[in-house]
């Protein structure tokens, strides 16, 4: 990196570890995630990914035995304090899925509805339309506001989605495999779209397309289960090293398909 | 193993960076025997093979160029697969350098050579040997071996600083050797530049083993300090 002043860190994990019930899912992770930037997740399946980036913002709360120790730091307030509301919370950290997921509801309402429950009181019209163009979806859809948001195509749906996240202007913006229900067209337009939002917005994305983390991510943390399956991070650096020069042998043997 | 198509796929491309290799060392050999004997046809033979050597080359690339877009290397693989563009082009110039030393008998005509040829073959002996043994260390992919090979490039220099001052010498004895002189001070050259660029395939094993770049120290510097201005 070329600029050596101090990076400012959106998220910070101090030995985290998630656990449901006796077991760990994920053991000691610690991160730095600096802010506008875009962090790729990957490892093989069932080394803890999803259930990393969930206690991202708070979802596992939701998990009956699910059990959070350590530390997640969002800009130096511990996200799990007992004095955090997780609502309001989770109000600054967005989540894309896998599935693209609108309201059955128009493509308007799609992107106002979110805004108004969380006490938006500015022009409406123009967030959704600033939202929209965020999204890089206004274009296709500014002449079909009132239509239902089912009708767009899946990639169009997925984008609405980020649009709508965008809305509530978070800070960091999490993305589960936010493209492996996509062709590869609607792929490439995620991915661009995710360079654009990096100008305002961390994003932490995870993804078993290893090509799209090479090409769309700045750093990447590479998981892994260890022998009492719980997963962790093993190497943790820009994409562009572990993708070409990576330090762990296990990485090595994944990044170029010799891992199973 | 997970990906065995993939991988007898790059041995296939490293047996045929050896191939091109071998090809190689026996172009700059044949290029000096024939050179000692004044053998025209041997001279048209070689550069009609170094056809060969390029066409070799080029197929390689083709290779490489289809393994990268079809199995989208990663990490070791993509350092090697890259490093053997890297070595093929090397090899290709080596295979050009004995093809001008073919040239240089062939424009010599009817002119004898201006002295017995014993350090010129030398210079083609211990540089094909250093070839063979980056190739090696290449295939291999023995680090030590590739860093310790570049530093025999010092006798190759030694070789063509004595060969240069004995065809100064002869010069400034004899003006009209000038010609005769400088054919053979470019055959030495181009041997000397066969040495070089072994150090630079070392350098590309050591990429491919470690995933450093790293300027491995050949002699070469300190030899053309060593020339006066």
């Amino acid at each position: 990196m070329e600029n050596n002043s101090t990076p400012e860190y959106a998220i910070t994990t101090h030995d985290l570890s998630i656990h449901y019930g006796s077991y760990t899912a994920v053991s000691g992770v610690n991160l730095n995630v600096e802010k506008q930037k875009i962090i790729a997740i990957i490892g093989p399946s069932g080394c803890g990914k999803s259930t990393l980036l969930r206690a991202f913002n708070r979802m596992n709360d939701f998990v009956p035995n699910c059990r959070v120790t350590g530390e997640i730091l969002l800009q130096g307030q511990n996200l799990y304090g007992k004095d955090v509301d997780p609502v309001e919370a989770r109000r600054k950290i967005g989540m894309v899925f896998q599935k693209p997921n609108p309201f059955p509801k128009s493509i308007y309402e799609n992107i106002a509805w979110g805004a108004r429950i969380n006490g938006f009181k500015g022009n409406m019209d123009e967030l959704v339309e600033q939202s929209l163009r965020s999204a890089a979806l206004w274009e296709e859809v500014k002449d079909l506001l009132q239509k239902s948001a089912y009708e767009l195509s899946g990639g169009q749906q997925q984008r609405l989605c980020i649009a709508r996240t965008i809305a509530i202007q978070p800070e960091i913006i999490l993305m589960d495999e936010p493209a492996s229900a996509l062709d590869p067209i609607s792929t490439l337009r995620i991915e661009e779209l995710m360079q654009e939002l990096k100008k305002n917005y961390t994003i932490i994305i995870v993804t078993h397309n290893m090509q799209q983390a090479a090409r769309a991510s700045d750093y990447t943390a590479m998981m892994m289960i260890d022998d009492k399956r719980s997963g962790g991070v093993i190497e943790f650096d820009e994409t562009k090293n572990i993708f070409t020069r990576p330090k762990d042998k296990r990485t090595e043997d994944y990044v170029t398909g010799r891992f199973g | 193993m997970i990906r065995k198509t993939f991988e007898n796929e790059i041995q296939q491309v490293k047996d045929e960076v050896l191939l091109l290799g071998s090809m190689v060392e026996h172009a700059i050999i044949a290029s000096v025997e024939v050179l000692k004997k004044r053998d025209m046809k041997g001279a048209e033979k070689i550069i009609a093979e170094d056809k060969e050597i390029n066409k070799k080359r080029f197929a390689i690339e083709n290779q490489l160029m289809v393994l990268i877009a079809t199995q989208q290397p990663m990490a070791h693989d993509l350092r090697l697969l890259a490093s053997c563009m890297e070595i093929i082009s090397e090899l290709e110039r080596m295979g050009d350098y004995a093809k001008g030393i073919a040239n240089i008998n062939i424009r010599m005509g009817e002119e004898t050579l201006l002295k017995p040829l014993i350090d010129i073959p030398r210079m083609a002996q211990l540089g094909t040997g250093m070839l063979h043994r980056a190739l090696t260390a290449f295939v291999k992919e023995d680090v030590e071996a590739a860093q310790s090979i570049p530093v025999e490039d010092d006798e190759v220099d030694a070789l063509y600083n004595q060969i240069y001052h004995e065809l100064m010498l002869i010069i400034i004895q004899d003006p009209r050797s000038i010609e005769r002189a400088n054919w053979l001070l470019w055959v030495a050259h181009n041997l000397e530049r066969v040495a070089d660029r072994v150090t630079n395939i070392c350098e590309r094993t050591v990429f491919i083993a470690t995933g450093e770049f790293s300027e491995i120290k050949s002699s070469d510097d300190e030899f053309w300090k060593g020339q006066k201005k």
